[in-house]
């Protein structure tokens, strides 16, 4: 039994092999994009729009305004890559339900990946919104006392993000397959609808925790927001 | 290990291009496509609003008109009403004068109708009783009654007394023409002589008489001297019963009598 669609080489040439994640992360861009292609291809801009354009909108927006929530100011800014994490993760657990299907987020060199891009992305807003030295001010904050508690702090949240999406969309996979095995019908299905739930859960809890990692950098002043919760919170989420 | 370092940088390589991509193909048009839309909704608010705000201009400006117009009609009406009262009283005062007017042309009418009727009431009286008296003091002389006449004027002349006794005598004196002594009938020679005689004495001097006889005179004598006369007749009673009779008929003395005759009721 595979634990990672990693294992699952489809060609290899030498240290660069083309693996089942690779692809089904290609097939659900291209799916993704693809969709929102064609929909956006015939966007109305008056009051009455296609069902699928109310869907995208419904959805651009609640990311939006879910942004805005948390307290970053300039959202529109930071919604193509935060609303990318939520999208990618949330149809990463909904392709579970595909058969033959295995969801790239079952990957744990996804979830690092995903976790390594916002380790990046979180200086790197942090320093277009305050300056390199009002962001590495931070890291000594309240007491220079705190600077390794916070390097710690950075590297071991990155590290939470990643195992946490993995392991809970490798265990769903894990547990359908090892029901289907032993009881094939009705067991399997609700595991499932469960997984889909725990799925689409991750995915929120992921991009909200990426948001409130950039609003902690980007803050310009020192009391937090009441939105947002403090680091320790939000790593034991 | 289940970390593949090559997957993990192609995934943080894919993650960027799906990022890119989800930019370039749907965030943008979706937001696109909302700020137009929102844009659009804007300006139709605010050309709503503008046209909300022109509308109340409008409606200040017609409710302003309105008020004038109505300040306007009310003015009118009120200089409308005052006009009418002005006119009505002008028309009531000259209706009030013509009938006044008329009322006085009337009552003058009336008064001189009864006057004249009065007049003619009297006139008509006056010569019926005159005319019957006449007739009856004619029909009643006689010879004694001559004598009886002769001898009141004889008695009258004895009463003359003062300026009227002195007025006579100084034109008995300087006549040059002859005195005229008239009677209704032609005088006895003995009442002639006595009435002679009476004159003469009276006036102190001798006075040529000349008898003659003027039924006009009804019943009395009378002595005609440069314009002046001194008589006794019954037509000078009658004369003096005539005036009062007329001056009774008088309107005032009409009125004088009927005011007296209401107070006595």
């Amino acid at each position: 039994m595979r634990l990672s669609p990693d294992e699952l080489v489809l060609w290899k040439i030498g240290a660069v092999e083309l693996n089942a994640t690779i692809v089904f992360t290609w097939a659900l861009m291209g799916v993704l994009v693809l969709g929102s292609l064609f929909v956006t291809r015939h966007l109305s801009e008056k009051e009455a729009r296609s069902n699928w354009q109310n869907l995208l909108e419904i959805v651009v927006t609640g990311i939006d305004q879910q942004i805005k929530d948390i307290g970053l100011e300039h959202s529109l800014k930071y919604l193509p890559f935060l609303g990318t994490l939520f999208l990618f993760v949330a149809a990463s657990s909904l392709s579970s339900i595909i058969p033959m299907f295995e969801p790239p987020t079952g990957s744990l060199s996804t979830t690092v990946a995903l976790a390594i891009c916002v380790f990046v992305a979180v200086p790197l807003y942090g320093i277009k919104a305050r300056g390199v030295a009002g962001y590495l001010k931070s890291y000594i904050e309240p007491t220079i006392i705190m600077l390794p508690f916070n390097i710690i702090s950075e590297v071991s949240r990155t590290l939470a993000l990643a195992v946490r999406l993995f392991g809970n969309m490798m265990s769903g996979a894990m547990i359908v397959g090892i029901l289907i095995s032993i009881t094939p019908l009705l067991f399997p299905i609700v595991m499932t609808a469960l997984g889909l739930l725990t799925g689409m859960v991750q995915a929120y809890i992921f991009s909200i925790l990426a948001t409130v990692y950039i609003a902690a950098a980007t803050r310009n002043d020192q009391a937090p927001h009441p939105s947002i919760p403090t680091s320790e919170q939000s790593t034991n989420a | 290990m289940i970390i593949d370092w090559f997957t993990v940088g192609a995934q943080v390589l894919n993650f960027l291009v799906l990022v890119w991509l989800l930019k370039r193909f749907l965030y943008q048009p979706i937001l696109n496509a909302i700020d137009k839309r929102e844009k659009r909704i804007a300006e139709s608010l605010a050309d709503a609003a503008n046209s909300k705000a022109q509308a109340a201009a409008e409606r200040d400006r017609l409710q302003g008109k309105h008020d004038a117009f109505d300040k306007e009609r009310a003015d009118l009406l009120a200089k409308a009403v005052e006009a009418a009262q002005t006119e009505r009283k002008r028309l009531i005062d000259a209706a009030h004068k013509a009938a006044e007017d008329l009322s006085d042309k009337q009552r003058k009418a009336l008064a001189s109708d009864a006057k004249a009727l009065s007049a003619e009431i009297s006139r008509r009286a006056e010569t019926e009783v005159f005319a019957i008296a006449r007739k009856a003091l004619t029909d009643m002389a006689d010879a004694s009654l001559e004598e009886r006449m002769s001898e009141r004027f004889i008695a009258k002349l004895s009463e003359l007394k003062g300026s009227a006794k002195t007025t006579l005598a100084k034109m008995l004196e300087s006549t040059k023409e002859p005195v005229v002594l008239r009677s209704a009938f032609d005088l006895p020679s003995k009442q002639k002589a006595a009435i002679q005689k009476a004159i003469t004495e009276t006036f102190k001097h001798k006075i040529d008489l000349t008898f003659e006889t003027a039924p006009e005179v009804v019943s009395g004598i009378e002595m005609m001297v440069g314009g002046q006369k001194l008589a006794w007749s019954l037509s000078d009673y009658l004369k003096s019963l005539e005036s009062s009779v007329s001056a009774l008929m008088k309107p005032d003395s009409m009125k004088e009598s009927k005011v007296a005759h209401e107070g006595r009721s």
